[in-house]
């Protein structure tokens, strides 16, 4: 158990940087996944289309394919990275913003269709319908859902350890390398660090899931 | 199809929309040309690079692969459906010294990323990569299978189980031939959505040097030469993403076609198919 201890302070860069990681390709994912899912509801068929096949073929792609692209075959085709964080980046927001994209329009179409019609035959206008009708209500389904992709993301920042990436997972890979005879315990550490932010944010999910619940 | 935020458009509405369609697909098709014309200076498109699958020894290569993927998925998915039963059973028993360390149990699988849990397996126990992907894939999705049959128990009618007291019946028994059934039959379009999950799963087995399709891609561009990656890579993304959407098309088709075996009919399979939005 010594080597946990020994090796704190690369848990801990390891532990920030998996945050780094989350949070930026997160807020990258949350504002172009809401582009996909206004694209997919609006009334302009060629963007329905677009969004459409982006979310259908990014949704069906492995992670770790589109890292390899990022990291591997971008650089052949001419796109160098300072950085492999920015192909990490890349990756995993182009991946996550998919999931976004339905989380958001399976939010708005849960709303029924009558909220919007009442709206509409008292006279508001498409954005009162928008801002006072649909989107409070389309929110609370999609919050707790939301919460569960940015959990998913967490873990998929993982795979960004293997791809020249010194995050948790890339520290961890590189401890057991140098602890050969405590490789148990160094994992047992990388498990921990992962767990201390899903757990919570699972814990986390489940209470708003539970106070936003609208019976309809 | 009526839609929550717009009324059926009108003449001048479906102007605008056509206008704006047209608009789309001409920026759409400028992005498309502008990718090609890219690659194009890369030199993607001679038709030597693309020669290589004339050649049978590719054709062999890929398929190896795929065959890696496909079998370290499918092997996986069959010990980790009966061993997610059972995890469901011991999270929902009546006895609390059961339920309590499978919750923790199942807590700490789901809340860990895959590729560690292959990592692991494959260091602390020395064994060869398909076992470490293999059983990487078995204990994450065992306990996601197990959240998502419990979800489907507790969407039952709760006349199901007290019907099922009521004649005699233990809890056990209950659980076993009354409310499990109908639950796995109710939440098949998200088990089979999860299988999804599973298979793209397989390719972090690349991670832990296991043969699967993109470790083929890996060998095959190291073989014959750099400027050979992005054709096979091309390939190889495109089978993996068709035989995905293949198997999504299946769970949406089990969700429109739903057994009508199951109290409350079949579930939605999750739209986000992300593994963890159990409810």
């Amino acid at each position: 158990m010594d080597v946990i201890i020994e090796s704190l302070p690369q848990y801990w860069d390891g532990f920030l940087r998996t945050l780094f990681l989350a949070a930026v390709s997160g807020i990258i994912a949350l504002v172009v996944g809401t582009l996909l899912a206004a694209a997919r509801v609006s009334p302009v068929a060629a963007l329905r289309g677009f969004s459409m096949a982006y979310v259908e073929v990014v949704r069906n792609t492995p992670l770790t394919i589109a890292f390899f692209f990022a990291a591997v075959v971008l650089p052949r085709l001419g796109v160098t990275f300072q950085q492999f964080e920015i192909a990490a980046i890349i990756a995993l927001s182009a991946y996550t913003s998919a999931f976004i994209a339905e989380a958001v329009r399976s939010g708005v179409n849960s709303v029924p269709v009558g909220q919007a019609e009442a709206a509409r035959s008292i006279g508001m206008q498409f954005g009162q319908v928008l801002s006072l009708i649909i989107l409070p209500q389309a929110l609370r389904t999609v919050i707790p859902p939301m919460i569960n992709i940015l959990i998913a993301l967490v873990k998929n920042s993982s795979v960004a350890g293997a791809f020249y990436v010194l995050e948790l997972f890339g520290y961890g890979k590189q401890l057991a390398n140098d602890h050969g005879d405590a490789v148990m315990w160094v994992l047992v550490g990388v498990a921990f660090f992962y767990l201390l932010i899903t757990v919570p944010l699972g814990y986390l999910a489940h209470q708003v899931e539970r106070k936003v619940a609208i019976a309809r | 199809m009526s839609s929550v935020l717009y009324d059926v458009p009108g003449p001048k509405a479906r102007r605008t929309s056509l206008i704006g369609s047209v608009i789309g697909v001409v920026l759409i098709a400028a992005l498309l040309a502008w990718a090609i014309m890219t690659l194009a200076q890369q030199g993607i498109f001679q038709a030597q690079r693309w020669a290589i699958f004339g050649q049978a020894d590719v054709w062999t290569l890929i398929f190896n692969g795929i065959s890696a993927t496909l079998s370290a998925a499918a092997i996986a998915a069959v010990i980790a459906f009966p061993l997610g039963l059972l995890l469901c059973l011991m999270r929902i028993s009546d006895v609390a010294w059961i339920r309590i360390p499978t919750r923790i149990v199942l807590e700490f699988l789901r809340g860990m990323p895959v590729v560690l849990m292959m990592l692991f397996v494959l260091l602390v126990f020395a064994t060869s990569s398909f076992i470490a992907v293999v059983a990487g894939l078995v204990l994450y999705n065992a306990a996601i299978f197990a959240e998502i049959i419990r979800a489907g128990i507790q969407s039952l009618p709760r006349g199901q189980r007290e019907a099922g007291l009521a004649i005699g019946l233990t809890s056990f028994q209950s659980r076993l031939t009354i409310e499990l059934p109908q639950a796995v039959r109710r939440m098949l379009p998200s088990l089979v959505a999860q299988l999804v999950v599973l298979l793209k799963d397989t390719s972090l087995g690349y991670i832990v040097a296991y043969g699967e399709l993109l470790r083929a891609v890996q060998v095959m561009a190291d073989f014959l030469g750099p400027q050979f990656l992005f054709p096979v890579f091309f390939v190889a993304a495109a089978i993996y993403i068709a035989i995905n959407l293949a198997v999504s098309r299946l769970a949406i088709w089990i969700e429109r076609h739903g057994s009508k075996k199951a109290a409350g009919g079949v579930a939605k399979a999750p739209t986000a198919g992300v593994s963890t939005i159990v409810k």
